[in-house]
């Protein structure tokens, strides 16, 4: 079946069985692969894109759910104000190791920083707690997140 | 297709690939006057031209008119920033800023880019900089040596009179000035100088800086590129069901479900696995739940993990072979006036990379062509030869960031199951395994089994240690050359060599490969293993003497001055001593592995219902000379959260042959909102460089659960730790 997603801003028309989750129609339909796979299950959080600005794992939302959404992606994030305070964050504090699942680490908190200008430690453990490093930068990423916060203020 | 991928899209050769085509680094100037390195196979490289302008004087060093230095690099960014460190090396004595530089992945071959710890091509072991702290250096110095006397020779001038800076040689005297890439020509055509000396250390200008890692702008971007991440022109999209009962073999597929699902290819059989391929994972994924599978699980259908331990019980009832003998441990224990003995044991563990197992083949019928992230690239493409019954130069291998290794990507099991799926599809496959494959046919972390004695004497320190234990040895498969008379150097480490000073003492192995479970090193390796038991049974003899344990450990460390540096400072640090309320407990442990001096102290909270919450972590290293302090300190937090995860929840158990676990809910990692504040203290030391990526993983779980003993008075000889143990009663 068809369907037409927008995604960074780009329309695009794909056909594939309306229960195939976005994750795959990003990676392997589009080649955006910087969203990543990790459980397939909304366990890891490596998958999160923003569905309408708000942070979603794309490895459980099926395609014909996405109606006229906006959806946006690593690759476009650094176009918003708080996805590049987050990216640049994310550079100052060297929050990166193996890097896998760090987009989908972005992705959650911009979503926290663009609606939330002063996280508390438990709003990034509300926020970032779906998000699993598995080498464990979890340390700088509060202290990336606490930076990208209060550069906009 | 993104413009990101067009690159990767290039035909590439069919055989090595030639420098111009091979997967580079690409470097250009971000808006924010970074770094951006993106991964790209590219058909025409300017940095490499043809002919005779390219100076390459070694493997690692090439540099063109174009004046970029590419530097090959010997071992792959898994995240323990070697493609920043390695760089580092070449750069100081190469004079050249690493803004200057690009990086690219050394292609398979085993002798030009072994591993000198190693023998082989290998990312692991914490080695690389251990490895390369020399010859990297000296492949920089020579080269610059040659682009001074380039230089010299043009000028007609003494090359003593000149020096390099920043890419470029001076004359002072003449204020003249020529760029590397002016020279490289000129250099290409010069004699390799040999002993060409090094720079003292106090001269160094970017080792011992917190250089900004080169590989991060493209991984806060999206566009850095994993193995998962290609996509090769017609690639397809498969994933599979391997047998649940290792060792299984495939009796009956009903796959007429899978292939009515839109977009599904082809169904593969292997004799031990079904793969589905489709024009995208999602429909792969669905058809491989639309297939009935049946299994032949006749053999090793019953093993349960209670099994594996009972036969490795069974195996320290008798002697094993003598892995360390030093004075007369049995005569000391037999006239013992105090004797301590605890039986000790440790799970299996997944590896569960946040990047699940992948690899995409292109079979055909006169060459193979592979891409994949791994740490032991020539062991990829000997098997791809192997399989295919081509010859090595007609297998070309590309290597990529990969995303967590921890020893998983040393092994080429998934390069193999790519391959044989590969030999039954026309054209590419990218073969993605689900989290489930990836957790339930991982090769595991072994289990393994400890007896301890010791004898004790008045002052209830130890006279007499001896040491038993009986486990898988990783090595006698993975390097069989390394394994010599019932011993190899890795399963033991961490048990031999202790600091302390114990006048009799004697370790004894026993190698038992469990049946039915495949074993693989998994972050810290054999210390993994080593450094929990010893250190968990010293703070066992500290407290059997009544004394503190730290006391009593820097009793044992007089002439081991750099062990008992790194405690004092993290006993100081930490605040040790400090009154704590009730099931709050500190812990302290002590390593010397991987070449480096470690010492933690962990502050845990144990809640009335048994939950551990490891709450501060104090850690002191001294690690030799230090190449990137930053590194260091993300290594060190990043192996200790990589621990704590093994502490609290790290368990992989067998029924009917069957490992449990599947996903991140039945196999849990510790979360953002777990996550301890982690202090690193760095010893300073102009002492050859110790490894850093897996000391913090085997030290900190001897500290938990020597914290958890102070919290509590439970000793725990067992791991993971089981919060019903700790549950509060009174």
């Amino acid at each position: 079946m068809d369907f037409t997603v927008n995604v960074n801003g780009m329309m695009h028309n794909v056909d594939v069985d309306g229960d195939t989750p976005l994750l795959w129609v990003l990676r392997d339909v589009l080649g955006l692969t910087g969203t990543k796979f990790g459980c397939g299950m909304a366990l890891c959080g490596a998958c999160t894109v923003h569905i309408d600005g708000v942070a979603t794992r794309s490895c459980i939302t099926s395609i014909d759910s996405l109606g006229g959404a906006k959806v946006t992606t690593i690759e476009a994030i650094g176009t918003t104000p708080a996805g590049a305070r987050i990216q640049k964050a994310w550079l100052d504090r060297e929050v990166v190791q193996c890097g896998y699942c760090q987009s989908g680490q972005i992705m959650s908190a911009t979503a926290l920083v663009a609606e939330n200008s002063h996280p508390t430690d438990a709003a990034i453990d509300d926020a970032m707690s779906g998000n699993i490093c598995r080498c464990g930068t979890y340390m700088r990423i509060r202290e990336a997140i606490k930076q990208a916060a209060e550069s906009n203020r | 297709m993104t413009a990101e991928h067009t690159e990767l899209d290039l035909p590439t050769a069919h055989c090595f690939p030639a420098p111009s085509r091979r997967s580079l680094l690409r470097t250009a100037a971000a808006a924010g006057g970074g770094l951006l390195l993106g991964l790209h196979l590219r058909d025409t490289d300017a940095a490499a031209p043809a002919g005779g302008e390219t100076f390459a004087p070694n493997a690692f060093i090439r540099i063109g008119a174009d004046g970029w230095v590419v530097l090959t690099m010997p071992y792959v960014e898994m995240g323990q920033g070697t493609y920043t460190a390695i760089p580092m090396l070449v750069a100081e004595e190469l004079e050249v800023e690493l803004a200057q530089v690009r990086l690219e992945h050394a292609p398979p071959d085993e002798k030009r880019y072994a591993n000198p710890l190693l023998g082989v091509q290998a990312t692991g072991n914490s080695n690389a900089i251990r490895g390369a702290w020399v010859p990297l250096r000296q492949a920089g110095a020579t080269a610059r040596a040659m682009l001074i006397t380039a230089a010299a020779k043009r000028w007609s001038v003494d090359p003593t009179s000149c020096r390099a800076l920043k890419g470029t040689v001076l004359h002072p005297a003449s204020q003249r000035r020529l760029t590397y890439a002016a020279l490289a020509a000129d250099a290409a055509r010069l004699p390799i100088p040999k002993d060409v000396p090094l720079k003292d250390q106090k001269d160094f200008k970017l080792i011992g800086t917190p250089a900004k890692r080169l590989d991060a702008p493209g991984k806060v971007n999206g566009s850095a590129v994993y193995g998962i991440d290609v996509l090769p022109p017609g690639v397809k999209f498969a994933t599979l069901a391997q047998s649940p009962v290792f060792g299984g073999r495939l009796k009956s597929v009903n796959d007429a479900a899978a292939l009515a699902v839109k977009g599904v290819r082809q169904v593969v059989r292997l004799d031990d696995a079904v793969a589905v391929v489709a024009d995208h994972m999602g429909a792969a994924k669905k058809g491989l739940q639309a297939l009935t599978i049946e299994w032949d699980s006749r053999r090793h259908g019953e093993l349960t993990s209670a099994d594996v331990a009972a036969e490795l019980e069974i195996a320290t009832r008798t002697p094993g072979v003598i892995a360390q003998s030093i004075g007369d441990a049995e005569a000391a224990l037999a006239r013992a006036a105090k004797r301590l003995d605890a039986i000790y044991q440790v799970p299996f563990l997944a590896h569960a990379t946040m990047e699940p197992m992948n690899c995409t083949a292109h079979v055909r019928r006169d060459a193979c062509e592979i891409w994949l992230g791994t740490q032991a690239l020539a062991r990829v493409q000997a098997v791809a030869a192997k399989l295919t019954g081509l010859p090595l130069d007609k297998v070309v291998v590309h290597n990529h960031l990969i995303g967590g290794g921890f020893g998983r990507r040393l092994e080429e099991d998934g390069a193999q199951r790519a391959i044989q799926i590969a030999q039954h599809v026309d054209g590419p496959v990218k073969v993605v395994w689900t989290r489930e494959e990836d957790i339930q046919h991982d090769m595991y972390r072994p289990y393994w089994f400890d007896r301890f004695s010791t004898a004790l004497d008045e002052k209830g320190l130890p006279v007499a240690w001896s040491h038993r234990f009986a486990g898988s040895s990783v090595t006698a498969r993975w390097l069989p050359l390394a394994f010599k008379n019932g011993l190899d150097p890795d399963t033991t480490e961490g048990a031999i060599d202790l600091t302390y000073a114990i006048p009799n003492f004697r370790v004894e192995y026993l190698r038992v490969e469990p049946p039915g479970i495949p074993t693989a090193f998994w972050r810290s390796v054999g210390p993994s293993h080593n450094v929990f038991v010893v250190e968990s049974f010293v703070d066992e003899l500290a407290a059997a003497a009544e004394q503190d344990s730290v006391s009593y450990r820097l009793a044992l460390l007089e002439k081991s001055p750099r062990a008992k540096a790194v405690l004092a400072l993290a006993s100081e640090k930490a605040g040790w001593g400090a009154a704590l309320p009730s099931r709050e407990g500190r812990g302290a442990a002590l390593q010397f592995v991987f070449g480096s001096y470690m010492a933690q102290v962990a502050e845990v909270e144990v809640e009335k219902s048994g939950a551990v919450r490891v709450r501060r972590v104090v850690c002191v290293v001294d690690c030799g000379s230090v190449v990137n302090p930053d590194i260091v300190r993300a290594q060190i937090e990043s192996g200790i959260m990589f621990g704590i995860t093994a502490a609290l929840y790290g368990e992989i158990t067998l029924k009917d042959g069957r490992v449990q676990q599947s996903n991140f809910d039945s196999y849990q990692i510790l979360r953002i909102n777990e996550a301890p504040k982690v202090e690193v203290h760095i010893v300073e030391s102009s002492e050859p460089p110790g490894g850093m990526g897996e000391c913090g993983t085997s030290l900190i779980v001897p500290a938990i659960a020597n914290a958890i003993f102070a919290a509590t008075g439970k000793r725990l000889r067992k791991m993971p730790v089981e919060p019903a143990a700790l549950k509060q009663t009174t």
